[in-house]
Formats: C-alpha cells, structure tokens, sequence
C-alpha cells in the first residue's frame, strides 16, 4: 500500500483533533482532541520513518507517547480538580487567567 | 601585587551596607553609628588615594585589572585620574554629611501610621549608593561602569519611593502617592537611557571588541580602531543620552523635580550632588575619549542645550513655590554649566567643569540640607509659609544665605571659580554663547534672594515664631561644609592642580588647543 | 613695608570674622572691636602712605603677592596687591572715612540689639572695599565688587523684618549683578584678547587690539560702573538704598562704594585713551546721570534720598570727568575724595537729626532745628557750603576743575558738556539750599504735625517699633556721633584747598592716570565766574520758595515734572512694569510650559503605551479556545511562510 495514504489519514486525523479543540467546551473532549492530534503527529512520524527508511520518526514517536502520557496525568488531574472546584468540565468558565 | 586600595574603597561601604542593613531593627541607633562610621572609614580612604595620587604621573593611577568575563572580554579595571579623585573626594565628603543630616529621617512614624520604615534601610542604601557611585568613578572597563551606573538606580528608587518628605500638605496618602510617581518616574527616565547605552556598549563591544576604556581610546588616538564616522555618531549619541538623562540636560529633566521635591533633603542631595555628578563626569571620561570625532560633531548642539538648561533652570526656579523644587530648577541650570564646559573644549572649560562638579556638590549640600533643616521644623516645604525666620533662627537664616550665596556663585566663595572658569572657557571659543550664558548669574541672584527674602525676612509669622535655631547636630553638618566653600573658594589649587593634568588629556584625545589671544600680553 | 598691604585688608576682615562668628558672648564689645580694627587698617594706611611720600615718584608703585589664586591653562589669576598712588587715596578714604563712621556708629546704633553684627558687616564691607582697590587684577578685583556689593546687601537690608528694607537690599543687588554681568563680560574679553586679565600688561598693551575689541571692554566696564556708581540706567537702587541705617548710607552709598565706578574707568584709561566711543559713552553717562540726580533731589521730602539723589549727581560728575580722559581723571579722583567728606558728613548730619527727630525723614516736619542741635546745624553747613561749591571750600575747588575740564573737551561735545556742568551746580544750589532751610530754617513744623506724613514711610524702624507720633524732642547727639561730624566737616573745608596749593593732588596721582591740559575754549576765570553765578541763581531760587514762604507740612501735588521726580523720574515704574511684570509673566508661563509640553511629552508617551497595552490587553481573555486559535493561526501562519520562502 502507498505509505502516502498514511500521511493523508495523519493529515485528516489532525485536522478532527483541532477542530475538536477549537469549536468543543468540555474540557474531557478537549482534551481528547489533543491526543488526537498528538496521535495524528506519531502516526506522520513513523510514516516518515518507513519512507525515508531510517529510525528517527520512530524514536520521536516514542518520545511523544511518554509526553503524551506525563500530559494525560497533569492534565487530568487539572481537569478533575477544575470540576470539583466549579461543578463544571467547560474551559470557557476557566478564564481567571486573564489580566 | 599592591593592596588594592581602589576596590577597598568602594567595597567598605559597600560591606557597610550589608551589615547596616543586619542590624535589627530595635536598634536602629547603632545602625546609624555603624553607618556613620563606615562611611568616615571611607572618606579615609579616599583621602588616601588622594594623597597616594601622583597629579604629573601616569594618566590612570593606582590601577587594578583582573579579567572577569573572558568570553566578551569583560574586565575588571579600575584606575583614576584627576578627574576622578576629585569626585571620589566629593563623594566621599558628602556621605557622611548626608547620614548625618538625615539622622532622624527614616525614623519610624508616631504611632497610628500604617507605613512601615525600616530605619536601617535607609542608611544601608545610602552606603550601597556610595559604594556603587564610587565604582563608577573608578572603573575603566565600560562595562563595568555601565553595570553599576544602571544598579545605581535599584537603591535611589528605594530611597526616594520608600523614605520620602514627611512635609506633605494633603496628608500621608497623597504623600505616598505623589512619591511612587516621583520615583517611577525617576526610574523610568534613567533605564530609557540606560537602555540606549546598553545598546551604544554592545555596539562598541561589536566594533572594537573589547570594553578596555584604555585600550580603545589608545586604539582611537593611534588610528588602528576605525570607526565609520555615522558608527561613531551612533554610539556617541547612545552613550550621550544616557549621561544627558542623569545629569539631567534640558529638555530630559523633569525627572529632577519631582525626585528632590518628593525626597527628604538628605537624599535629594544625594540625587543632584552625587549621583548626578556620574553622568557629566561619564561625559567627560568617555563620550569624549571614546568618540572624540563625535564629540566635536555634536558640540554645537550639545552647547545649545546646555545654555538652554542655564536660562531656563534659572527661570523655572524663579518661578517656584516650592523650596525643593526650585534648588532642583537651580540644579539644572547649574549643570548647564557644567556641561557647557565640559563641551566648550578648552582647558578652562574642562577644568572648570570638573570644578564645578565639585563646588557644586559641596553648594548644593549646604543649601539643600538647611533647607530641609527648615522644613523639617515647620513641616512645609511651600515657600509662602515662611517669613521672618531670620528674627527667630538666625543662625539657620544665616547659614541658608551663605548657601544661596553659594549658589549665586559670590567671588570668595568655591563655585564663583568654577562658573568664572567655565565662562571664560566658553568665551573664549564661543563668545556670543559665553554672553548668553552670563545671564544666568542675574537670573541666579534673583532666584536665590528672593527665595531667602521671602522665608528669611520681612514680619515674623505666627507659625515659625517659636521655631528653634540650628541644633549641635546640624551644625556640624553646615559648618565643615562652610569652611569647605570658602576655602576651595580662596584657593582652589589643590582641586585644579590635580584637575589639570587630565584635562590637558582630554583636550588632546579630542585633539583641541586653547584659542590665542589676539595680543600677547602675558609675559 | 610691602607685607603690610595684605593687613589693611586682613584687620576689617579678622573683625568681621570675630564679630559674625562669635555670637552674642562679643555683644557688649563688638562695636569696639569692630572700630578698633578699623581704626588699625587707618593706621597701617597711613603708615604705608608715609613710606610712599619718602619714595620717589617712580617707586611709588608697590606689590605684594600672595598665593596663585586660579591656574588653569593659559588662565592665570594671583591674589596680588598693587598699592600705588591711586589706590593709597582710596585707601586713605576708605579707612579714614570708615573709621570716623565705625566711631559714629557705636552712638547711632547704641540701642539696636543686633549692633555686633551691624559692625560684623561694616568690617566686611571695608575689607572688601580695600580689596577693589588694592587688586592687582580684575578678577580679584571683581572679588571686592561683589563682597561689597554683598555688604551693601547686608546693609540695606539690615532691618530684615521690614520688608522694605529686604526688597530693597534684593533690588540693590540685582541691579548690581546687572552690573557685574558687564564686569565679567569685560574680563572674559580681556583674557580672549591680551590673554590675562592683570593691570599691567593689558593697560601697557591696551593700544595693541583693535577698536572694536576695546570699545566692547570699554562698554562693559561702563556697565559695571553704572550698577555699582548708580548711574543711569541701573540707579534705581540707589534711592531704595536708604532703607538701610543712615551711617551705612554715609559710608556705603555716599562715601565709598558708589565711587567704585569711577575707580574701575580711572584705573581702566589706558583702555579708555585708545577707545573714544566708550569714553563718549562714559561722559554722555555722566552727565545724564548728573542731571538726574539733581532733578530727582529736588523733588524728594526724605531727607535721605534728597542726599541719595545728590550723590547720584556728584558721581556723575566724577564719571563724566574720568570720560574726558587724562584731562579729567585726576578731577575724578579730587571731587571724590572731597565728595566723600562732605557727602559722609551731610550723611551723619542727617542721621544726627533722625536720631533726635524720633526718626522722622520728612523735611517737611522739620524745620528750625538750628537752635536745638547747634554741632550739627554746623558741621551739615559747612558740608552743605561744600558740596554747592562756595568759594574755598573743597567742593569749589573739585567741581570747579571739573566743569573747566568739560569744556576743555572743545568742540559742540565740549560746550554741551560744560553747559550740562554748569546747570548741573546750579540744581545742586538749588536742592542742597532746599534741604538746608528746610531742615534747620524756618518754622518748627514738628511741633504740631503729629498726623504721620503721607509723602514717604518712615524709614528707621524705631519709630515704628515705639509706635510714637508724639511730639518728638530734638536734642543734639552725644560726642561720639558728633567728633566724626567735626572731623569730616573740617576735612570739607580744608582738603580741596590743601589739595590745590601747588597742585598737590594733581602731581601726586598724575604718575598713575597720565595728565593732559585741555584747551578751553573760555577761560579759567570765566568758568568760575559762571559757576559761581549758578550757584548764586540756584540758592536764590531756593530761598524764594523755602525761604522767604513758610514750608507746608504736607506736599503740595506739584507740577508733573515735580511728582515725576518723586517717583525717580517714573523709572521704577518702568523697572516694574517691564521687567518685574513681564519677568513674572515669563517665569508662569514656562512653569507652565514646563509641566504641560516638557514633562506633557514625556507622560504623554507614558500614557500612550499604557492606552496600547489597554487594547493588547483585551486579547488576552483568559479563554483557553481563543488561545488555541491564535495558536493554529500563529502555526498555519508559519507553515504557510515556509512554503513560500520553498517555492521562492
């Protein structure tokens, strides 16, 4: 199979995830998203690796699942003491960063 | 190797504010003692590298040089010449008059005031002012000057935002916040140009690669360093500005009031006295060596201004109701002066100038500190709430007199030679800016007079009437100072005899001769 | 004998040290001290004027330097003393006249509190007077000019809490200053053009420059001579002067400080000699100055500034006399050594009447005090005969030589400046008679005259203080007020004499100051003649209207000419409205332009970039999705970038 359909489906998947987190409120789909689109870049990265035929994609791959995972355990943890806080999973009520 | 006795000298009050400020708060009396003492041991020192400066030697003395920052060639060179003794004596003179005078202006408030004072605070960062001053007159690595010429300010925002007048007329809130605007102000206008500097230093280091004071100007007389001449006028105009803020020149000075208005009369002498004296005394040491072509380039200009700052410094402080402010307006138009001196590029004008940076603190001193001895006893710094001081305090009426006579530049007193010098010098290559320049000295009789008439004379009012005269404390302050103005007055030889030597450098890194007279008279 | 110069000037000046540091422990015998130290700088002039008539004429000039006083390049200024034939007069002046004034003080000032300091300033003011005229260059002579000017300062203003008296004292200064701006300015161009600013190498060189580079000194030194002389256009302070103790007003604005101006154009006439427009200026100065004076004497009901407007007059004269040049420097100098005799003397003579009038200056609430105060009545005579020049005594000898040298000048200038002369002595007869009937004739206008006098304020604080308006008692004052009046009237009498029997004073100064006969146009006698008809008209006239009619008590509106006078011919009203107004005006409006354009420009640029943070500011939401797109934008944004830059 052509690896360039590949990088089309990292390509589609990329696009959903932003999309996701641009137009979604819940701070859990966000969240998601973002994973989404962290996948999508993993899924171009070993693409990359299988047609220039060299290691470097993969390793990187790695390196943003280990990322992706100190991510998850940050960020849900933001996420769960935002809700306990406010009784609410939006990131439009979260906007105390503000000056 | 020789004891280093030039880092000694900035490092004791330097190690005086770190313990000063170490002393807990309960008592706040030997933290003033410490200070005091701290800051005489330092007038010591000073005093022996005055005595171990050698006026017909080397061009830099008592040199130190280690290297500091390898990468850019950062080092850490110290060295005087004439110029430089002289304002490390000033300074150090001063500091101890300065503690002194403000013995009881950090003390905490009566009770009921919300605002904290840190009494040791105040004294250590005068001493970090010192210690910092000092380096700057000392150093010959630019950036080392410049690293210490920006630090300057963290203590003097300190010293004007934190421990400001207590002569407040809408109460403490309003004090305070007129304070902060002084202060931020202050610091704003001095890191503008301090920033530029900072790029004008970078600039140099890319064009000549070092910072060596020594080493570039020597590279600049001997032609090996060239300098595309709008590169020059660049970094010129860059270091300039910098040095025209702090001075202050006309039209960057608006920051002056406000700090001395807004400060106690300790610090305000401090701002014009002493810090102050670093940006003319940087114009001298670097804008001209460095950038000799520049220099020239920009005189006119720089001259204009400068008469400028006379005229109108003069006015503005005819103008003023507020005592501070108007020997802040009186500050400005005499460092017009001394930057028309500086500029005018003679030997009299130079030495005059550096002069004038002397006689001036010491002028500037007595008159500032009296007046701040005034209103510290009627708590009001407006000039209309005064009259008839003289029938009450006669002696504080008569100090105050001999400083704004000081200050008018009365022949027999110290800044009459240097104004003269500085007249003359100018006039001799500038006439119609000499003449110009000579009505500054009508404008300062009347500012002067009129402000001593008008608080000094006429009928006592009811609020000074019981107004006590001048205490054993102030008067040691005022008196020295006194004796030291008519002294340098009567004989100014041993200021201009170590003066001389490096303006003759100067004027030759600028490559300047005295005009001729057109007859030769003098034998 | 050289060394002794430095202590002529350092006796006043250790007195004034002692006096002004030491406090109230010297009170009960400051004013001693103070007139025993001026009495030894008298001694030590006299002493070195007896070593001077033992020399020969040629060795009459003595040096004596101190210390380098300023080195800087080719600047070069030494505290060095000259003492030759011109200065040893001022000398002799200064600490004779002085003394006998420091003598008359301890009477006159016996009931101030603050008499130590009062002596403090007069040993100042004679220190620093000595030192204008033993300088041996300008810069240290500028030194005496403005330390006198100081002690003036002082002086004037004396009675601080008055204030009066200080706006006086600021005025007298400032207008000084006015002066000493020209002074500074002659310096600045003596060091640019000779080089140095010492007496002997640029008198010797001054014929080596250019006209217009000594026309300009000359003009400067003109100026400064009318700031300190009170010539037109910077006299206004003299009037206001008065405001100061009336033994201050002898010995300051009367004897000695004034006539600096003429010192500084005598001392200063080889520079005069090579620049005739200056010295043209310097005559028309004078005789403007002269009629002035006179005018503005005639019209005042204050005794003191009757006197002040005279004296303005005679240093006209004087200074008119050293603008003919060599014809007329040493006509200068006489009239102003006898100037200072009976000008001193009228002076104490007034102040011995204020002391026993309650302090009263009004003229007219004098009158007939002849009977009441015989010593004064006397000495003030036999100035008053002096000063209108009647025959033999020593104002007829002086003014007479001046009017002669006038004319002299030849040609229209020469007629236009005697005739000026000549009127000039005869408003002097006329004024000087005024005062003296007024004073000492007529009815006892005190007796019943207890309404304070609407035409000046009373210028002595006593009155004031004791809040009096009762009859007063006139009495004559005590010895030690009246010896210095008999003194000096004496010397009004005798010194023109002595100083014209073989024209001693003439071959005495001529070494110093060159002299030249004029050729006058008419003769000797003639000119005598004349003046003594003027005087003769003048008194006449005066008498025919103080005299012959009783003298009101209160001022008659007068003509316009009249009440113009009083007012000094309307200068100070110019002075105010002009200057004093139009200053104000200035400094307000730069105050303000200060605070709205200087520091407006620099707030301004301060609040704008707070205003643009404001709106940057708004960009920041604190919502998290907002973030992101300008994220994905910011990205999209780069990708897009790269491309390009791939493609191009």
């Amino acid at each position: 199979m052509n690896p360039v359909n590949y990088l089309y489906l990292a390509a589609l998947l990329f696009t959903i995830g932003a999309t996701g987190v641009l137009i979604r409120r819940n701070a859990i789909v966000v969240f998601m998203c973002i994973e989404l689109m962290l996948n999508a870049c993993n899924l171009a990265f070993v693409t990359f690796s299988r047609m220039h035929g060299n290691l470097d994609g993969q390793i990187i791959a790695f390196f943003t699942m280990v990322v992706a995972a100190a991510e998850v355990v940050v960020g849900l943890a933001i996420i769960v003491s935002l809700f306990r806080t406010r009784h609410s999973a939006s990131v439009d009520d979260a906007s105390l960063m503000k000056l | 190797m020789s004891f280093p006795l030039l880092t000694a000298t900035a490092a004791l009050p330097a190690v005086g504010a770190v313990a000063t400020a170490a002393v807990p708060a309960a008592r706040r009396t030997a933290a003033k003692w410490l200070a005091l003492l701290v800051s005489l041991a330092t007038l010591a020192l000073a005093i022996t590298v005055l005595v171990r400066f050698e006026p017909g030697g080397a061009r830099y003395q008592l040199t130190e040089s280690h290297a500091w920052i390898k990468n850019f060639g950062v080092r850490y060179e110290l060295g005087v010449d004439g110029i430089a003794v002289a304002l490390i004596a000033l300074t150090a003179v001063l500091i101890p008059f300065i503690i002194l005078a403000g013995w009881h202006d950090a003390d905490p408030l009566e009770t009921g005031s919300r605002r904290w004072r840190p009494t040791q605070g105040f004294f250590a960062l005068i001493l970090a002012v010192e210690a910092m001053v000092l380096i700057s007159f000392e150093s010959t690595d630019v950036f080392l000057f410049y690293i210490f010429f920006e630090a300057m300010l963290i203590p003097m925002y300190f010293l004007i935002g934190g421990f400001g007048d207590r002569a407040h007329a809408q109460g403490e809130e309003a004090a305070a916040t007129q304070r902060s605007y002084a202060a931020v102000k202050f610091l704003l206008y001095n890191l503008v140009g301090g920033l530029l500097m900072l790029a004008a230093v970078i600039g140099l280091y890319v064009v000549a690669g070092n910072f060596s004071l020594q080493e570039i100007a020597q590279a600049r007389a001997n032609g090996s360093l060239h300098m595309a001449t709008s590169t020059e006028r660049w970094l010129f105009l860059g270091f300039f500005f910098a040095f025209a803020v702090k001075a202050p020149l006309w039209p960057l000075h608006t920051w002056l009031p406000n700090a001395m208005q807004e400060s106690t009369a300790p610090v305000a002498v401090l701002i014009t006295a002493v810090v102050d004296k670093v940006g003319t005394f940087a114009m001298l040491r670097f804008c001209l060596q460095l950038f000799p072509q520049a220099s020239k380039w920009a005189t006119p200009v720089i001259l204009v201004l400068a008469l400028i700052s006379i005229v109108y410094g003069a006015l503005l402080a005819v103008g003023q109701r507020d005592i501070k402010r108007l020997v802040a307006y009186a500050s400005i138009s005499h460092f017009g002066f001394i930057i028309m001196g500086i500029f005018a590029m003679t030997s009299q004008g130079q030495s005059g100038a550096t002069l004038y940076m002397v006689n001036h603190g010491i002028s500037t001193a007595a008159w500032m500190l009296v007046a701040g001895f005034l209103i510290s006893r009627r708590g009001s710094r407006l000039i209309a709430d005064y009259g008839g001081v003289q029938k009450v305090a006669p002696v504080l009426a008569g100090t105050f007199l001999i400083g704004g006579l000081a200050t008018l530049s009365l022949p027999g007193l110290a800044p009459f030679v240097s104004e003269f010098l500085v007249l003359v010098g100018t006039f001799t290559r500038y006439p119609a800016i000499g003449i110009i320049a000579t009505f500054g000295i009508v404008l300062a009789a009347l500012y002067a007079l009129v402000l001593y008439q008008r608080t000094m004379t006429g009928p006592v009012k009811p609020e000074v009437s019981a107004m006590p005269d001048l205490r054993a404390r102030e008067l040691v302050v005022v008196a020295p100072l006194i004796v030291l103005l008519i002294f340098l007055g009567v004989y100014p030889k041993p200021v201009t005899d170590i003066v001389n030597p490096a303006v003759k450098q100067t004027m030759s890194d600028v490559h300047k001769t005295d005009p001729k007279p057109s007859v030769e008279a003098a034998k | 004998m050289e060394n002794l110069i430095a202590l002529l000037i350092a006796a006043p000046l250790l007195g004034a040290a002692v006096l002004l540091v030491g406090g109230r422990r010297l009170d009960r015998v400051g004013h001693w001290i103070g007139t025993l130290l001026s009495f030894v700088s008298f001694v030590i002039g006299l002493a070195l004027f007896a070593d001077l008539l033992g020399k020969s004429t040629e060795h009459r000039t003595m040096t004596q330097h101190l210390w380098t006083w300023i080195s800087v390049g080719s600047f070069h200024a030494d505290v060095t003393f000259r003492l030759d034939q011109l200065s040893m007069t001022f000398v002799l002046l200064i600490t004779g006249v002085g003394s006998l004034i420091h003598l008359y003080s301890v009477g006159y000032m016996e009931h101030d509190e603050r008499r130590r300091r009062f002596f403090g300033y007069l040993n100042l003011f004679l220190a620093a007077m000595l030192l204008l005229v033993l300088a041996d260059n300008y810069l240290l002579l500028y030194v005496g000019w403005e330390g006198v000017g100081l002690a003036s300062y002082l002086l004037i203003g004396f009675w601080q809490h008055k204030p009066s008296a200080a706006t006086a004292a600021k005025k007298a200064f400032l207008v000084n200053r006015v002066g000493d701006m020209g002074l500074s300015i002659a310096i600045m161009l003596m060091f640019a053009t000779f080089g140095t600013f010492a007496f002997g190498p640029v008198l010797s060189h001054a014929g080596d420059t250019s006209q217009g580079k000594l026309t300009a000194i000359g003009l400067m030194l003109l100026l400064a001579a009318c700031g300190k002389s009170a010539q037109v256009p910077l006299q206004s302070w003299l009037g206001d002067a008065m405001e100061g103790p009336t033994p201050v007003s002898a010995l300051i604005h009367a004897a000695t400080m004034v006539t600096a101006g003429v010192y500084l154009i005598v001392r200063s006439g080889a520079i005069f000699n090579a620049a005739p427009d200056a010295q043209l200026a310097v005559t028309v100065v004078g005789a403007v100055t002269l009629l002035f004076g006179a005018i503005v004497g005639c019209a005042k009901d204050d005794i003191k500034k009757a006197l002040a407007g005279s004296t303005m007059s005679q240093i006209g004269y004087m200074v008119l006399a050293a603008g003919l040049g060599p014809i007329g420097y040493v006509f200068a100098i006489m009239h102003l050594v006898t100037h200072g005799f009976f000008k001193a003397g009228l002076f104490l003579g007034a102040g011995s009447v204020m002391h026993g009038m309650n302090d009263e200056v009004d003229m007219r609430r004098y009158g007939g005090l002849r009977k009441y105060m015989p010593i004064t009545f006397i000495t003030f005579g036999l100035g008053y005969l002096a000063i209108i020049g009647f025959p033999f005594l020593s104002g007829f000898y002086s003014k007479d030589k001046i009017i002669e040298a006038a004319f002299a000048k030849g040609g229209t200038e020469g007629w236009i400046l005697g005739g000026v002369a000549l009127l000039g002595a005869a408003i002097t007869a006329f004024y000087m008679t005024r005062v003296m009937l007024m004073t000492f004739f007529g009815e006892e206008r005190w007796r019943n005259a207890p309404t304070p006098s609407p035409a000046e304020p009373s210028v002595e604080p006593a009155a004031e203080t004791r809040g009096e308006h009762t009859e007063p008692h006139p009495h004559e004052s005590p010895k030690v007020m009246t010896i210095p009046m008999i003194v000096l009237a004496v010397g009004s009498v005798a010194c023109g004499f002595f100083f014209n029997l073989g024209d001693r004073f003439l071959h005495w100064l001529e070494p110093v100051t060159g002299h030249s006969e004029g050729h006058s146009p008419v003769s000797t006698w003639t000119v005598t003649g004349a003046t003594l008809v003027c005087l003769v008209i003048g008194v006449g006239i005066a008498w025919a209207q103080y005299g012959r009619k009783p003298v009101p008590a209160v001022a008659p509106r007068g003509s316009l000419l009249t009440r113009a006078a009083r007012r000094d011919l309307l200068q100070d009203d110019f002075n105010h409205v002009v200057l004093v107004r139009g200053g104000e005006h200035l400094t307000r409006s730069l105050v303000y332009v200060d605070h709205t354009l200087v520091d407006g420009v620099v707030n301004g640029t301060a609040a704008g970039f707070g205003g643009l943070s404001g709106r940057l500011r708004r960009i920041q939401n604190g919502f998290a999705r907002s973030y992101a797109v300008s994220m994905f934008g910011g990205a999209a944004l780069l990708v897009a970038a790269t491309l390009l830059m791939r493609a191009v």
